[in-house]
C-alpha cells in the first residue's frame, strides 16, 4: 500500500470511538465536549454514502442513527418534520399512505457502494444533496428543505427556516447545509417540503438511437410544453473492455420491444392527460416511424427505480464519476471523452455518469479540466483498486475555496466536524 | 441605525473626488437636491438621504468602489429599482448608495440551456418579454414585476402569485456574478442545474444585500403551459374558503396559483378594475391551473367539486385568456386599489401554515378593533403568505406608530401559530426588531458570523435584518444616550 493509501485507509474503530447520542441534547453535549478538547469527529447516519468524499481518520465517530422518528407530518400543510437519522425508506412509506412523496427522488447509493440497497437517512440525503431523475423539473434536495435544527462546531444548537414554503426571514441556511457533507453542523431535525404523488406514470422509450439524436429527443421533450419528468439515455456504445454497464442485462422488461440503446422519457399525471401528452410528444418529435415502446405504470416504476438506484453499476469494480454540465455541452463532452469510458445520461443530458476502467489520477484530472472548461463539475463517487484515492474528490476554484473556508470557520472554527471530508483545509 | 460617522460626512467632497477616479463624474450625485430622490424605497415611511449616490457601469467599477469603501471603512447600501417593501435599500446618512440602474442589459438568451443571463438592473417582466416569442417565460412574478429589478429579486428572494407550483426566485436561479465587500469578484453557479460545494448561491439569495453586490444573474426559463385557466370562487365565510384551500391540497392538487381576498379587498379591487368579482362574498379564491387541455379540464372539475363541498356561493371559470387576465388584474392591483380606501396603507407580509388562516384572520379582526384601524387582507393562500393592508392617515398624529404596532402584533401572532415574520418582502429595517420573536441568541449569532465571514467590517447594507442595539435575551430595549450604550464591551446585535 502506498503512503497515500495507508493514510486514507478506513481506520479501525473500537467501540470507544463510536458515540450514539440518543437525542439533540446529547449531540449538543458531545460536540461541546469535543470542541473544548479539540477532538475531530466524523458524522455518520446509516453510512450508505460514507464512501463519497475523502476517507476520514477522526478520533471519534458520531452516529446520528438513534435520532430516529417522524416528529410531525401534516399532509395538508405539505411538510414532514423528522429527526435527522430517520431512514428515507420510513419517510417515504409514511408519505405513501397519504399519496404524497419527496419529489426530488432520493437516490439509492447503497447497492453499488456497499452491495445492499440503502436510501440512507434524511440527514444523509441533505448532506449530499444529490437528486434523482426529476431534478430538471422540480429541483434538488436543497429546493425541498423548509428548515432544520442542528448543532454547529461550537456545540451550539441552531435553527433556520420553518415549516412554511415562503420564508425570507434571515439567511437561508437550509441551502447552505444541503451538500455540505456534514462539515458545517450535525443535523438533528429536518423539515422537508412534500408534494402529492402523481396519479400514474408512463415512459416512452425510443430504441436504438445514437447519442446525437437521443440528446436531441431529450432536449426537445424538455423544451416542449408536455411537462415531462424524466429524460435519460443509456447507450450501448462504446464497448469498453473492463467496464460492466450492460443495458440489456439491467433493463429486462417485458414491455421493451427492441434491443439497442434506450432513450427514455417519463410522463406523470392523470391517466388521460398522460396519453394525450405521449401522443403529442410522438407528433412533435416526429418519431412515429421509429422503434418505440411505452412502459405502463408498473414497468415504468421499475425502470425509474433502476435509474434511481444506479442499477447499471451493480457489478462494476471500476471508478464511478458523476459529471454535471450545462445541457448544451453534453455532446461536446462525449466527443472529448473519445470512446474511452462507458457512460449514461440523466437530466436530459445535464448529468453524466461515467464508468472508468484502469483510471489514473492524471486521466481523472484531465476529465475534470475538460468539464470545468465547459462550465460543469466532476465528483469521484466511487474509488476502485486501480485508483483507490484521489486528491480532489470534489471540484472547486480558489475564490470559492476561500469563501467556503470562511463559511466553515463561522460554523466550525476548530474544524472538528468531518474535517477534510470535502476539501483539504475545510 | 448604526452609529453615524460624522467625520466622514464632513469629508463628503473628498470622498466624491476619490470616487471620481473610479467612475465617470456624471455617475456620482452628492448635492442634497440630487440625493433626495434616493432617500427611500417602497417602504416610504422611512426616509434618509445618503451621503453620495453612485451609478457604476460595470462589475470592475463595482469592485473598485467596494474595495475603496472597505479600506476606508465607508458603509455601502446597494439599490436596484427601489421597490422593496421592508426598507432594505434605506440609506444611512454616511453611506454610499450603490445604484445598479445602469446594469440594464440582457446579456444572453440561451434557449439550449433554457436560461437568460441578465444584468441585475433588468426588470423582472422584461426577462419574460425577451423570451416569450419562443413560448418561454420566467416563473416568479412579484406584483411589482413591471418595475422591480432581477437583482433585487435575488436579494429579497421574491415570490409572486405562482410560487405555489413554480417556487420563488431561489428555485429559479442558476447562477450569479457577485462582488464581495473586499472587492473580490466571484461567480456562483452557472448554467448547470447544481453546483458543488457549499451552496453559496442559495445563501446569497434572500440575503437582502448584506453579503455581496450582485452584478449578473442567470435565471431558468420555462416553456409556457399549453392551457391556463382561472376560477373565481366566492364563499360566505372565511372559514369555508380556508377549508376549501386545505381540501384542494389534501386532494393532491397543486394549482399554479391560489389567492384569497377578503370582502374589503374584493370591493376595493373590483371598484378599481371592474374585474367581475363576487361582491356579496365574504371571501373569494382565485385558483389557476395549467397543463394540457385534458389535465386543466379535469383539475377544474375536481376543484369545483371540492369548492361545492365547502359551500361555495359562486363560481366563474375563465372562458378566454382575456378574461383570465381580467381576473388577475384585480388581485395585482390590490395595493393601488387600497389608495381609495384610506390616504395611506401599510402592507404587512407574514407566512402561516394554511390551516391557521381562519384563526389568524380572527385575530387580525380583533386587533383591528383594538387599534381602531381598518384592514384589507390579500393572501397567497396556496403557500400561506398573508398580506394584511392596514389603512391609516399619515397626517394624523401618532398614526404611523400605531399602525406599526398593529403590524408587529400581527407578525408576532404569525410566529406564534408556527409561521414566520416575512414570506417575500424581507426583514429590512422594518422587521429587524422582531427577529428575536423567531430566533434565539445562538441562531442570530450564527447568522451574524456568516455576515462577518463575507463582510468583515459589517459595511454592506448596515442596520438591516439584525437587531442592533438590543440584546435578544430577556433584557428588552437598551437605553442609548448620545449614541453610547451602557457596557460597550458586551457584544450586541
Amino acid at each position: 500500500m502506498s503512503i497515500k493509501e495507508t493514510q486514507n485507509f478506513p481506520t479501525f474503530q473500537d467501540s470507544d470511538s463510536l458515540e450514539y447520542p440518543q437525542n439533540e441534547q446529547e449531540v449538543e453535549n458531545l460536540i461541546k465536549k469535543f470542541y473544548k478538547s479539540n477532538i475531530p469527529i466524523e458524522l455518520i447516519g446509516s453510512g450508505s454514502k460514507r464512501k463519497i468524499g475523502k476517507t476520514l481518520q477522526c478520533t471519534k465517530t458520531l452516529s446520528l442513527s438513534k435520532l430516529n422518528g417522524i416528529i410531525e407530518y401534516l399532509p395538508e400543510e405539505l411538510y414532514i418534520k423528522v429527526k435527522a437519522g430517520t431512514s428515507i425508506k420510513k419517510i417515504e412509506d409514511e408519505l405513501k399512505k397519504k399519496k404524497q412523496q419527496l419529489v426530488f427522488e432520493p437516490i439509492d447509493f447503497g447497492h453499488f457502494l456497499n452491495g445492499q440497497s440503502d436510501y440512507g437517512t434524511a440527514a444523509g440525503q441533505v448532506a449530499c444533496n444529490i437528486a434523482g431523475p426529476r431534478r430538471f423539473k422540480v429541483g434538488s434536495v436543497r429546493d425541498h428543505i423548509l428548515g432544520f435544527k442542528g448543532v454547529n462546531g461550537r456545540g451550539e444548537i441552531i435553527k433556520s427556516g420553518g415549516v412554511v414554503v415562503k420564508n425570507v426571514t434571515g439567511y437561508d441556511l437550509s441551502k447552505l447545509v444541503c451538500g455540505s457533507y456534514g462539515t458545517l453542523l450535525a443535523l438533528t431535525e429536518i423539515t422537508f417540503k412534500v408534494l402529492p404523488a402523481p396519479e400514474t406514470s408512463k415512459t416512452l422509450i425510443i430504441h436504438n438511437q445514437k447519442v446525437e439524436k437521443a440528446c436531441y429527443f431529450l432536449d426537445s421533450s424538455i423544451n416542449s410544453s408536455n411537462d415531462i419528468s424524466g429524460a435519460v439515455f443509456f447507450p450501448n456504445e462504446p464497448k469498453v473492455p473492463g467496464c460492466s454497464i450492460n443495458i440489456d442485462d439491467t433493463f429486462k422488461l417485458n414491455d421493451l420491444k427492441y434491443e439497442g440503446s434506450i432513450t427514455a422519457i417519463r410522463i406523470e399525471g392523470s391517466k388521460n392527460s398522460i396519453d394525450q401528452r405521449i401522443k403529442s410528444l410522438i407528433n412533435e418529435l416526429k418519431i412515429i416511424d421509429l422503434n418505440l415502446s411505452i412502459l405502463e405504470i408498473h414497468q415504468s416504476e421499475i425502470f425509474w427505480n433502476k435509474v434511481k438506484s444506479l442499477d447499471f453499476f451493480f457489478k462494476s469494480k471500476n471508478n464511478i464519476i458523476r459529471i454535471v454540465i450545462p445541457p448544451s455541452e453534453c455532446i461536446h463532452l462525449i466527443y472529448l471523452l473519445a470512446n474511452k469510458f462507458k457512460y449514461c445520461l440523466d437530466w436530459g443530458g445535464a448529468l453524466m455518469w461515467l464508468e472508468a476502467f484502469e483510471l489514473s489520477e492524471e486521466m481523472f484530472e484531465a476529465i475534470r479540466r475538460k468539464v470545468v472548461k465547459l462550465g460543469g463539475y466532476v465528483t469521484m463517487i466511487k474509488n476502485s483498486r486501480y485508483l483507490p484515492y484521489v486528491d480532489d474528490v470534489f471540484t472547486i476554484n480558489i475564490e470559492r475555496f476561500n469563501i467556503s473556508q470562511n463559511i466553515k470557520k463561522s460554523f466550525d472554527p476548530k474544524r472538528i466536524l468531518n474535517p477534510g471530508k470535502m476539501y483539504t483545509g475545510i | 441605525m448604526p452609529k453615524i460617522d460624522r467625520k466622514l460626512i464632513s469629508k463628503k467632497e473628498e470622498v466624491a473626488n476619490e470616487l471620481k477616479k473610479i467612475i465617470k463624474s456624471e455617475n456620482i450625485l452628492y448635492s442634497e437636491d440630487e440625493t433626495r430622490a434616493f432617500e427611500t424605497d417602497g417602504l416610504t415611511a422611512y426616509k434618509q438621504k445618503p451621503l453620495i449616490v453612485v451609478f457604476p457601469e460595470n462589475t470592475k467599477e463595482v469592485s473598485k468602489i467596494l474595495s475603496y469603501c472597505n479600506k476606508n471603512r465607508i458603509k455601502v447600501v446597494p439599490r436596484g429599482s427601489g421597490t422593496g417593501l421592508s426598507g432594505g435599500a434605506l440609506p444611512t446618512e454616511d453611506c454610499i448608495l450603490l445604484c445598479l440602474g445602469k446594469f440594464n442589459k440582457i446579456i444572453d438568451i440561451d434557449y439550449k440551456n433554457r436560461c437568460v443571463v441578465a444584468q441585475p438592473g433588468v426588470t423582472n417582466l422584461s426577462i419574460t418579454h425577451s423570451v416569450e416569442e419562443k413560448g418561454f417565460y420566467y416563473a416568479p412574478d412579484p406584483s411589482s414585476q413591471i418595475a422591480c429589478s432581477i437583482g433585487g429579486n435575488v436579494a429579497e428572494n421574491s415570490g409572486g402569485v405562482h410560487s405555489l407550483k413554480y417556487g420563488t426566485t431561489t428555485n429559479n436561479l442558476l447562477g450569479v456574478q457577485v462582488v464581495f465587500m473586499d472587492g473580490t469578484i466571484s461567480r456562483l453557479g452557472g448554467k448547470t442545474y447544481d453546483s458543488e460545494g457549499y451552496d453559496l448561491l442559495g445563501l446569497i439569495t434572500g440575503s437582502e444585500g448584506l453579503l455581496c453586490v450582485i452584478t449578473e444573474v442567470t435565471v431558468k426559463i420555462l416553456k409556457k403551459p399549453q392551457t391556463v385557466k382561472a376560477a373565481l370562487i366566492g364563499f360566505s365565510t372565511i372559514e369555508d374558503a380556508g377549508n376549501c384551500v386545505s381540501d384542494i391540497i389534501s386532494n393532491g392538487i397543486i394549482p399554479s396559483g391560489m389567492e384569497m381576498m377578503d370582502k374589503a379587498l374584493i370591493h376595493a379591487t373590483d371598484n378599481f378594475v371592474k374585474a367581475g368579482y363576487p361582491r356579496d362574498a365574504e371571501a373569494m379564491l382565485i385558483i389557476e391551473v395549467d397543463g394540457n387541455e385534458i389535465e386543466v379540464k379535469e383539475l377544474m372539475e375536481r376543484i369545483n367539486k371540492i369548492a361545492k363541498q365547502n359551500k361555495l356561493t359562486s363560481i366563474k371559470i375563465s372562458k378566454s385568456e382575456k378574461q383570465r387576465l381580467k381576473f388577475w388584474a384585480g388581485r395585482k392591483a390590490a395595493f393601488p386599489a387600497c389608495g381609495d380606501m384610506a390616504p395611506d396603507y401599510y402592507c404587512m407580509d407574514g407566512t402561516i401554515p394554511r390551516g391557521k388562516l381562519a384563526e389568524v384572520l380572527k385575530e387580525i379582526k380583533r386587533l383591528s378593533k383594538k387599534y381602531n384601524l381598518s384592514v384589507a387582507n390579500a393572501f397567497h393562500a396556496g403557500d400561506g403568505n398573508l398580506h394584511p393592508l392596514i389603512m391609516y392617515d399619515a397626517n394624523e398624529k401618532d398614526s404611523l406608530e400605531k399602525t406599526e404596532k398593529f403590524g408587529s402584533e400581527i407578525l408576532k401572532y404569525c410566529v406564534k401559530v408556527g409561521g414566520v415574520l416575512t414570506g417575500e418582502h424581507g426583514v429590512g429595517v422594518e422587521k429587524r426588531e422582531l427577529m428575536c420573536e423567531m430566533f434565539n441568541n445562538n441562531d442570530i449569532q450564527q447568522q451574524i458570523k456568516i455576515k462577518k465571514a463575507l463582510d468583515l467590517n459589517s459595511l454592506l447594507n448596515p442596520g438591516k435584518v439584525y437587531p442592533i442595539l438590543r440584546k435578544c435575551a430577556e433584557e428588552g430595549r437598551v437605553h442609548v444616550h448620545k449614541g453610547n450604550t451602557k457596557f460597550p464591551d458586551i457584544p450586541r446585535f
